[in-house]
């Protein structure tokens, strides 16, 4: 067995997070989620967190695992050795009950980078193809591995600190599409503000937290040398457009 | 739609020493202090050598006093620190292709130590070569 402490938090009943402990089995195969799921389904149903698809790809598990933002469904109890394991809800957001955190504003932030491909001019028939080369699909391509779990956002201590900052995982969404050669778009206006890039301090937490190796870090500072470029170019008679 | 009640956490005075990442950024962003302090000193030194004799000579006596001879080497060891954590996460913002390949980032590191010893070289040369 294994001691998880998991932090409670019900609305109404508690005034912050208390923490509680619950003794799960401790299988090798098992991750801090199959212990939570141990827990809702055998020693308090009350418990509330988010979980989908238990192999990494819907983003929906991320938690607080022993003070480091993690998918738990990627994490095992065996890499705890004896315990305790303490689970909290993801830093930086509100929390709403348990482990489940409010993840609106990130959403918005997401929706804000426009992230979708922008044409301009004429259309292509919807018949027609958008063709790529290899080199050009590998510009992108680490970039859009995001899946969303928010870890990034948990990890930046800029986010907790500043929360009309952009975020990591939205201003490597916009990059995603500003390095993919089938778009046009321009997201000079949203990226390059106090609230965008210039607000990221470079910590580089949020790339040690990706499970996906997505480095959003590295795709904040390249931002920072096109909007850098793009202002110089503006200041110049002959560089404006 | 209204909005879910909710707890909403306190970011803790000492959230920095939370983390060794955390730590090692905020002493990296301290250090700018001592690389203002270097610019600065390097300003009047040389405001100093062209005023004459006299204002070199007393700025000498100025720079050999203990406590600016403890300030500047405080302000070496930030230096160095704050230049090596630099350029260690310049490849993080600079993505090299060559011909495709993607140059990796000790190699982008690397390069950028390089240069910095080779300057540093240079510039010792230069001075101590008197």
């Amino acid at each position: 067995m294994i001691t998880l402490q998991v932090s409670r938090y019900r609305p109404g009943q508690d005034a912050e997070p208390v923490f509680q402990d619950y003794e799960v089995p401790l299988r090798s195969d098992w991750a801090v989620l199959d212990g939570l799921a141990h827990i809702k389904d055998h020693l308090d149903g009350t418990l509330s967190f988010r979980w989908s698809c238990r192999m990494g790809i819907c983003g929906s598990c991320g938690m607080t695992v022993n003070g480091e933002p993690r998918l738990t469904c990627g994490t095992f109890l065996t890499d705890y050795g004896e315990g305790p394991i303490r689970v909290e809800p993801l830093r930086g957001f509100p929390v709403i009950r348990d482990l489940v955190v409010d993840i609106d504003d990130v959403l918005a932030k997401l929706a804000h980078v426009k992230p979708w491909l922008i044409r301009e001019g004429e259309e292509l028939p919807l018949t027609a193809e958008y063709t790529q080369t290899p080199a050009q699909l590998e510009a992108y391509k680490q970039y859009s591995m995001c899946i969303n779990c928010m870890l990034c956002y948990s990890a930046c201590p800029v986010y907790a600190l500043e929360p009309d900052f952009l975020g990591p995982a939205a201003i490597a969404l916009a990059q995603r599409y500003n390095l993919d050669s089938r778009d046009q778009g321009d997201r000079f206006d949203l990226l390059a503000t106090d609230e965008g890039v210039w607000g990221c301090t470079f910590v580089g937490e949020c790339t040690s937290a990706c499970p996906k190796h997505v480095d959003p870090a590295e795709a904040i500072q390249r931002y920072k040398l096109t909007a850098a470029l793009t202002s110089v170019r503006n200041l110049l008679p002959w560089g404006r457009s | 739609m209204t909005a879910l009640p909710s707890y909403r956490p306190r970011v803790h005075p000492l959230w920095w020493a939370r983390r060794r990442a955390y730590l090692v950024f905020v002493l990296r962003e301290l250090t700018s202090v001592f690389v203002a302090w270097s610019a600065a000193y390097l300003v009047l030194l040389a405001r100093a050598a062209l005023a004459g004799d006299a204002e070199y000579a007393e700025f000498r006596a100025f720079a050999g006093s203990p406590w600016v001879v403890a300030l500047n080497v405080v302000a070496l060891a930030a230096t160095a620190f704050h230049s090596v954590t630099f350029l260690n996460l310049a490849p993080r913002a600079m993505v090299v292709r060559l011909d495709g390949w993607r140059v990796p980032g000790f190699l982008i590191a690397g390069g950028n130590h390089s240069a910095w010893l080779a300057v540093s070289a240079l510039v010792a040369y230069l001075v101590l070569r008197s």
